[in-house]
């Protein structure tokens, strides 16, 4: 199978701010939005090089929503930053209304997602977000699983007229994918092609699922593994394509599963090519304090949990 | 310049308009819509600085925002009768199929519509971003909003107002649609908002009354008066005094037609004491 190398681990979140630099630098409508977290976001290098672009609001995300649509009235391109929590959940109804019926040009960038936020707890670390934003019409939504992921998608949303909502997490996890990808959305990323199991994972638990792949192929069992960084829209040809192959699937993400990526793809293939599946995911609980490690251990979100729910999905084919 | 007799027949033609439109489908907002004519009509036909197409970004013209979009029949007619879109399509508004939708929306494309409204507290932020966006493409024209007294209750607003004058959004020009009525009833019963003029001088606003908001002489007067206090450095309030109802005297001074549609025999009596000036769509 296909070996990924971690080029040295670094967080979802400095991949962001690279990115937003990038365009700072590349794009004149770029502009950006902060609810007091810069350097939680990684914003810092943006702010220093276009001061006069950046636009600090304060604790206020429901008037940072607000502003970001009216921002876009005028062409520019509004990036807003803040925790996945506030980016979402606080400001359901802004979003809805002012950002996804308006249509207009937001990108909602949020870091923090996820039980991975660590010592916080539960107030913090939402998991409800996928859920959130995939049911707003028109809406993409996009969970980054790398450093590079994340930077390369920073950038491609900037092209895609609409709105986007674009997670990421805090902590320092490997970084794996090309440093020079293209970032594709709504484009599945094969990473291992497999026969026996199809594993799609999505934001920190891809690399999760590798090394359950590497350690399931020890067993005998080929596990094909596919990174979906886009939730909304779903390549569902890509999934379609694997669990033909393979007749059967887990899906695999850090967040509820009610509401996320695996809700959507049991959905699509009910529809299509009905599959078993196991999800691997939160099961309706909030989150707690304690290290990313060993959230990620008890919530049953790393690539023991990912190796568990195959061996269940084979015997159900 | 439109003669003030012009100005006065479009504000008697506007409120038949509105009358009309929400007896036909039985729903809608003539209260708030009634009470804020005038300020439209001023404000579409002698104050706002537009172009004669509208386009989406706005650059090079002034903008309007209505964050209380329920008082969206008032803002259809007076959009419609400055040629934003055929007179006759105030027919369809809030039936299926419509770009008139009961609360105003940029989904289906209705010009001179720039951003939804209707879940209440919103506008005056989208405004500040549209304001922030004009100073960023050195565009110096103005941005114009209104907003329901009560729809000050939603906290969204004081995030907006400490944001605007903390940062210094002075190309801003934010009304109030001082009418003392909500749904349930009277401001003050709801949840009384204090000294609302106090309120925005405390948080950094220029503030100006217009005591008779209902006259269009006033309203010329106290707007053209709150646009020579804009560009220097702080954003501007106008609290609009206005009568819900106005021009109908059965529904003035109550909440009682806030959201309340006349019935044949009310609608017959109110457009009487609003003769036709510039003929019915």
């Amino acid at each position: 199978m296909k070996k990924y190398i971690d080029q040295g681990k670094n967080d979802t979140r400095s991949g962001f701010g690279a990115g937003l630099a990038e365009l700072g630098r590349t794009n004149p409508n770029v502009v950006a939005l902060c609810a007091d977290l810069v350097g939680s976001l990684k914003m810092e290098k943006f702010i220093e090089e276009n001061p006069e672009r950046f636009f600090q609001i304060g604790i206020a995300e429901a008037n940072m929503m607000g502003i970001a649509a009216g921002l876009t009235i005028g062409g520019k391109i509004p990036f807003t930053g803040t925790f996945a929590n506030f980016s979402t959940g606080r400001v359901y109804d802004q979003i809805r209304q002012s950002i996804a019926y308006s249509d207009k040009n937001v990108k909602i960038c949020a870091s923090h997602a996820g039980v991975t936020l660590g010592e916080d707890g539960a107030t913090h670390q939402i998991l409800e977000d996928l859920g959130l934003m995939k049911m707003l019409p028109g809406m993409t939504v996009i969970n980054t699983c790398d450093y590079n992921q994340t930077k390369a998608a920073t950038i491609a949303i900037a092209e895609h007229h609409g709105p986007v909502y674009l997670r990421f997490g805090r902590p320092k996890v490997a970084n794996f994918t090309p440093v020079d990808q293209k970032f594709e959305i709504g484009k599945a990323v094969m990473l291992n092609e497999g026969t026996d199991v199809t594993i799609v994972a999505t934001g920190h638990l891809v690399w999760e699922a590798l090394i359950a792949a590497e350690n399931l192929e020890k067993q005998g069992i080929s596990a094909e593994v596919i990174n979906i960084h886009t939730i909304k829209p779903l390549d569902g040809e890509a999934v379609l394509k694997s669990v033909k192959k393979t007749g059967c699937i887990v899906t695999a993400e850090e967040h509820n599963y009610l509401g996320g990526l695996g809700e959507s793809i049991s959905g699509f293939l009910a529809t299509t090519h009905p599959t078993p599946q196991e999800f691997v995911a939160t099961k309706d609980t909030f989150g707690e304090s304690g290290t990313p490690e060993q959230l990620m251990d008890k919530y049953g979100l790393n690539n023991k949990a990912i190796e568990n729910a195959v061996v269940s999905v084979l015997k159900r084919k | 310049m439109p003669k003030l007799q012009e100005l006065q027949d479009l504000t008697v033609q506007v409120r038949r308009d509105i009358l009309r439109m929400v007896h036909k489908v039985n729903s809608g907002h003539p209260g708030g819509s009634l009470g804020c004519t005038e300020f439209f009509v001023a404000l579409y036909n002698e104050i706002m600085e537009l172009k004669d197409e509208f386009d989406m970004d706005g650059k090079g013209e002034d903008l309007f925002f209505l964050s209380n979009g329920h008082i969206s029949p008032v803002f259809y007619s007076v959009l419609a009768r400055k040629g934003y879109f055929p007179v006759d399509e105030l027919n369809t508004f809030r039936l299926i199929d419509s770009r008139l939708q009961g609360h105003p929306t940029t989904h289906e494309g209705l010009p001179g519509v720039r951003i939804a409204s209707g879940s209440l507290g919103q506008g005056m932020s989208v405004a500040l971003g549209a304001a922030q966006a004009k100073k960023l493409n050195k565009d110096s024209k103005l941005v114009y909003t209104l907003h329901g007294d009560g729809e000050l209750q939603e906290g969204q607003n004081w995030e907006a107002i400490m944001y605007a004058a903390g940062k210094k959004v002075d190309n801003i020009i934010a009304t109030i649609d001082y009418n003392g009525q909500q749904i349930d009833g009277a401001t003050d019963d709801v949840l009384p908002m204090g000294d609302l003029k106090k309120k925005f001088e405390a948080f950094g606003w220029d503030v100006l009354d217009i005591k008779e908001g209902n006259d269009l002489e006033a309203i010329l007067k106290g707007m053209k008066e709150a646009k020579s206090r804009t560009g220097k450095g702080k954003p501007v309030c106008v609290l609009l005094h206005t009568i819900m109802g106005h021009g109908v005297d059965f529904m003035m001074y109550t909440h009682a037609w806030h959201g309340k549609a006349p019935n044949d025999e009310q609608l017959a009596t109110a457009l009487a004491q609003n003769p036709e000036t510039l003929g019915d769509y």
